[in-house]
Formats: structure tokens, C-alpha cells, sequence
């Protein structure tokens, strides 16, 4: 008995004194030290969160509602007091429906990239475990699948099946799942070849134990990284597709389709450039998100992969 | 003599794996972009040809594409079509009546194709050494004031869409520039030039951000590799250690960006071409997918495909070819 207390080790001392911190209190550390541009991109992202969710409440009328003084953009240019950012060719109040656009653009992007990571996630841990013909086959499909620009996949796959919000979401996240795939596959068959995964698999543990509850914790740094990534991807393709006037249909607000229905302006912008803002306004409303989480993924790989190093 | 056999060998038999793996996607590609139209919903002919066509007409359109055949069949035919360069024949301009004023696909892509090729290549002109020497010099002068400008400008015109890009030059440069990139078959090349300047500024800054970056991300791995240090221990100039130790290891990953934002560019040129209403190949298959004339978007979607697979392909058999570890084995 005596042999065991005279014994000394430092971690054993830290460890009485270090107590543990809870999840919270471990993100308010992390957020004291982020830089400028991650809380700017955090504080834009918050933004459009509430907007997006509110967007009921925060819009002064309807998505589709129209008004009898119809393609005036400007108060300046003889539009109407009561819009702030005048109506659009047909009469509909552009602020409110840069606030839906905001609720309806998100939100398809946010379901797309999610059902684009529950394929890709999956798939990529299924080959990862189980490395035979089925990783074979997917690796291989796979890379068939990326060596197709993605745009004009989903073009010519929009061609075939049709312009809804349902096979556009289909569409967009089958191609982009192609991405998280490939780098679930690749950090997760480094996790796969751990003792405590073995262990587990020894134990008797099944496919969806191992994947559930040894590897996935394991990689969720990446992985939420990349989930920002590919948001804003996402987020642009489906932008990029609606100004085609291939994604997103009306009477549904959108940003993409309103940046299109702005540009009939565009040839007399040298003359007022404020001629350019129904198309500015929306393009700026994706770009300033897009920067957005762009700054906050930085600032997140920077501070994971840092950890990882220490 | 014996010695050469042997150091060309390894790099021939890779560059011929490359080439056989490239073919290999490239006709797994044809394949999907051959089964769009075996997806095609349930009766085509009559929606393409209208609800009065008469049925000999329908038929006559099944057999045309050549419905009543297997896929196998099929996609053999097709294939060997457009290696002669037949691309089929375009469904807009059908009637239900039966009078056929429709153009076929190849005259409609031919002088879209050199168009978007124009532009492709005046922005390519631009782009590229302008992105090397910013790349380049961000990369030897790091963590500069100037190397981090340079980075938040490319990051922030990196996430930002190109249509907005576009707007913002039109907003800056409309009164320089025309917004409407209407060009014509007979324009003399100035007027050309004069006319592509807004979209290919455009295409330029949203390219020269990538290219800038991975130059410089490559540019940065090879001065921290340590035959470059053991160059400058031993004392050799500054000139000498770029020169001389760098640069040859230095062609392979800047062939590969470069080839590689090219293949970009190919995308990004469909939403410019559509903003400034430029008669491209990118417009065109935007057309044809809204208007569903399948044998013109798969043609487009063909054409882009083989684009952007012969390009990374060619940047893999340029960084292969210029690998001064595999052009001398030991």
C-alpha cells in the first residue's frame, strides 16, 4: 500500500487541479481569440440566420404581392415612398423579397448541402471500413462523376429532368456529395486502422456502431470544415443556376433569379449607375455570405489544424 | 545509349498510363451524357413535336432517334457519329406538321465554339502571366505587406460569385467599355477585342485569384523543401538557388495550375456569357437546357467534358514530363 503513495506523477497532479470544461465555456475561449474576420463572418452569418428565419415577420409585405406602380426601382427616380428599394418589373416589393429570397435561398442551400453530406458521408465511411470491391467501385464512379465540370452536369442533368426545387436539390447534392466522399474516405481510412477500432470490431461491434460511434467523432474537425465549404459552393451553384434561369422558379424569391431579373437595366448604367442596384443588391447578398463563411471556415481549419500540430 | 533506353522508359509508360486512363473517362463520360437521352421521360415525341403532331410523325422521330433500337446499339451509332463529327440534328424548329426546318447541331455549336474560344484565349492572354508574376513574387516575398494585399484580395474575389463580379465592372467601366458583348462573325479583330473587354476582365479576376494562390501555395512548398535550403547553406546567390535549384521543379506544379484554371475557365464561362449576352457555346447550352432541345445541350455538355478532361490531362502529362526525378531515375 505504501509503495503506491510514494509513487509521483505530474499528470496525476495537474489532473486533480485541471477541472473539466464544459463545452460552452471551451467555444467562449475559442471565440475570445478569433480574429476580426471570423467575427465579422460570424456576426454576417447571424445576420442572415435571423433574417432567413424571420422572414414573416421581417418583410413589410408579401413574397408575390403586387403593387400598381410597377418597374420603378428608385424613390430617387420616381418610385413609390413606401419602397425603400422600389418594386421590380412587375410590381413586387424588392426589399421583401430580398428577405424571403434570403429564407428560400438559404434554406435550399442548407437542405442540399446537408442531404450532399449524409450521401457522401456515409458512402465515404462504408468505403473506408469496408476497403474491397465496394470502395473500388465507388472510388472509381466517383472519380467518373468529378471529371464532369459540375455546373454543366447539373445543366445537363436539369435538362433531362426539369427545373424543380426537388430535383434541383437532388441534382446539386448527389454531385456534391461526390466531394465529401472523397475527403471523409480519405481522413476516415486513417481512423479505420486505429486499435480502438479494431477493438471495437473484435468485440462485435457492427457496421453502424463503427461508423456512428468510433469514427465519425474522430473526424468531425475536417468535417465541419468542409461543411462550410461546400455550403457555400452549394449556395453559389444554386445562385449561378437560378441566374440562368434554371434553378429556382418564380413566383418563388430568390436571389439568383432576381440578379437576372435586375440586369434589364444594365445597358443604362453608364448613364446612372444606380441603375445597376436591382442586380447589385441580390449578386452583393451572395457574395457578402459566400465571404462570410469563408472567413469563419479560415479561421476554424486554422485553429483545428493548429491543435492537431501542437 | 543504353542509359537513355532505360531513363526514357519510366516517363513514356506513364505518360501512356495517363493517356489510356484519361480515354477511359472520356468514354465513361460519353456514356452518362449518351443515357440522357435514354432518361428522357415517357413519350418525348409527341412534347417535342407537339400534341397535334400526327403519329407518322412521332414515329417517324422515335425511329430517328432511334427508339426502336437497344441502348447498346444505340450508343455505338452515336458514338461513331460524333467521331465523324455528326453530331445530330437539333429539336427546335420541328413542326407537327412535318415539314423539318430544323439546323443541325454542328452548324449551330461551329461558330459558338470559336467564340467562346476567342474569349477563353483573350482572358487566358491576360490571366496567366499576370497571375505567375503575382504568384511568384507573393511567394518570394512572404508574409510582406504586399504578399498579404494580394491574399485578401484574391480570398474575397474567390468566394464572390461571377455575376456579381461582372456587375461591379459594369458599374466601374460602363462607361468605357460596351456592357453588351454582341459579337459578329465579320468584326474586325479591334472591335472584337473592344467588345470582349468587360467579360474577359471579368473571367480574369475571377481566374487570376485561383491561379494566384495555387501558384503561390506551390511556390512555397518547393522553397521549404530541403535540397533548396541545403543550396542557399552552401551559399549560393538568390538568382542562383530561383534559377538554378527551384525553378525546374517549378514548371510542373505551375503547368499543372495553369492547365488546371483553364479547365476553370471553361466553367466560369457559361454565367459570364450569359451576363453580357455574348454568343458563346456556354449561352447556347443554358438555351437548349431550358428549352430542352437535348441533342444541342449534349453536344455543349460533350464538348465542355472533353474540354476539361483533355486539359487536366495535360497537366498531369506536363508535371510527369517536366518531374525532373522521373526524367532521371537512379
Amino acid at each position: 500500500m505504501s509503495k503506491q503513495e510514494q509513487t509521483y506523477s505530474a499528470a496525476g497532479e495537474v489532473g486533480q487541479i485541471v477541472t473539466k470544461r464544459s463545452w460552452w465555456e471551451r467555444a467562449k475561449i475559442a471565440l475570445r481569440k478569433a480574429p476580426v474576420s471570423a467575427w465579422f463572418g460570424m456576426i454576417v452569418i447571424a445576420f442572415y440566420a435571423f433574417v432567413a428565419i424571420f422572414a414573416q415577420v421581417l418583410a413589410p409585405y408579401g413574397e408575390a404581392d403586387v403593387f400598381s406602380k410597377a418597374d420603378l426601382p428608385w424613390a430617387s427616380l420616381g418610385g413609390d415612398e413606401a419602397h425603400i428599394f422600389g418594386t421590380d418589373q412587375i410590381g413586387r416589393d424588392v426589399l421583401s423579397r430580398l428577405i424571403y429570397g434570403a429564407q428560400n435561398t438559404i434554406g435550399i442551400a442548407l437542405i442540399t448541402t446537408l442531404l450532399s453530406f449524409f450521401i457522401g458521408g456515409a458512402l465515404g465511411l462504408v468505403a473506408a471500413i469496408n476497403r474491397a470491391w465496394l470502395d473500388q467501385l465507388l472510388s472509381r464512379g466517383v472519380d467518373v462523376l468529378m471529371s464532369i465540370p459540375s455546373l454543366i452536369f447539373a445543366l445537363m442533368l436539369l435538362s433531362i429532368f426539369g427545373s424543380s426545387i426537388p430535383s434541383l436539390i437532388m441534382i446539386i447534392a448527389v454531385l456534391d456529395s461526390t466531394r465529401v466522399f472523397r475527403l471523409t474516405r480519405s481522413v476516415a481510412a486513417n481512423v479505420v486502422v486505429m486499435d480502438y477500432v479494431e477493438a471495437a470490431r473484435l468485440r462485435g461491434e457492427g457496421l453502424s456502431w463503427i461508423m456512428r460511434r468510433e469514427i465519425l467523432p474522430n473526424i468531425m474537425p475536417p468535417l465541419v470544415a468542409e461543411f462550410g465549404l461546400r455550403f457555400s459552393f452549394v449556395f453559389l451553384t444554386i445562385a449561378a443556376l437560378s441566374f440562368l434561369g434554371l434553378g429556382i422558379q418564380p413566383p418563388t424569391a430568390d436571389w439568383g433569379s432576381m440578379v437576372r431579373d435586375g440586369s434589364r437595366f444594365i445597358q443604362f448604367v453608364k448613364f446612372d449607375w444606380t441603375l445597376a442596384l436591382p442586380s447589385l443588391l441580390p449578386a452583393g447578398a451572395v457574395a457578402l455570405l459566400t465571404v462570410a463563411v469563408n472567413f469563419v471556415v479560415d479561421w476554424f481549419l486554422h485553429k483545428t489544424s493548429g491543435l492537431r500540430d501542437e | 545509349m543504353v542509359g537513355e533506353t532505360i531513363t526514357v522508359h519510366p516517363v513514356l509508360s506513364t505518360v501512356l498510363q495517363r493517356l489510356g486512363l484519361g480515354l477511359l473517362t472520356l468514354f465513361f463520360v460519353s456514356i452518362i451524357i449518351f443515357s440522357a437521352i435514354a432518361m428522357l421521360p415517357g413519350d418525348f415525341g409527341e412534347q417535342v413535336l407537339g400534341q397535334t403532331a400526327l403519329p407518322e410523325t412521332v414515329e417517324a422521330f422515335r425511329r430517328e432517334l432511334g427508339l426502336d433500337k437497344p441502348a447498346w446499339i444505340r450508343y455505338i451509332d452515336w458514338i461513331a457519329a460524333v467521331l465523324q463529327g455528326d453530331l445530330g440534328t437539333s429539336f427546335s424548329g420541328r413542326a407537327s406538321s412535318g415539314s423539318d426546318e430544323s439546323r443541325s447541331v454542328v452548324e449551330l455549336v461551329g461558330p459558338r465554339l470559336w467564340n467562346t474560344l476567342f474569349l477563353a484565349g483573350v482572358t487566358a492572354l491576360i490571366a496567366v502571366p499576370l497571375s505567375l508574376f503575382l504568384g511568384i513574387t507573393a511567394a518570394l516575398k512572404r508574409n510582406s505587406l504586399y504578399d498579404r494585399g494580394v491574399n485578401a484580395v484574391t480570398l474575397t474575389t474567390i468566394s464572390f460569385p461571377e455575376f456579381f463580379l461582372a456587375y461591379l465592372l459594369i458599374v466601374f467601366l460602363a462607361g468605357y467599355f460596351p456592357t453588351l458583348a454582341n459579337v459578329t462573325a465579320d468584326m474586325p479583330l479591334g472591335e472584337r477585342l473592344y467588345k470582349v473587354a468587360l467579360p474577359a476582365l471579368t473571367m480574369t479576376l475571377v481566374i487570376v485569384a485561383h491561379m494566384m494562390r495555387m501558384t503561390r501555395a506551390a511556390i512555397i512548398n518547393l522553397l521549404a523543401s530541403p535540397y533548396i535550403e541545403m543550396a542557399q547553406l552552401k551559399g549560393a546567390s538568390k538568382t542562383k538557388v530561383i534559377l538554378k535549384h527551384a525553378l525546374p521543379n517549378a514548371w510542373a506544379p505551375i503547368a499543372t495550375v495553369i492547365a488546371f484554371n483553364l479547365a476553370y475557365l471553361v466553367v466560369g464561362v457559361v454565367v459570364v456569357e450569359v451576363v453580357f449576352v455574348y454568343p458563346g457555346i456556354g449561352q447556347l447550352m443554358v438555351d437548349s437546357v431550358s428549352s430542352r432541345d437535348i441533342p444541342v445541350a449534349q453536344a455543349c455538355a460533350l464538348i465542355f467534358a472533353a474540354t476539361y478532361i483533355l486539359l487536366n490531362l495535360l497537366a498531369d502529362i506536363i508535371g510527369i514530363v517536366t518531374n525532373p526525378r522521373l526524367l532521371h531515375p537512379r
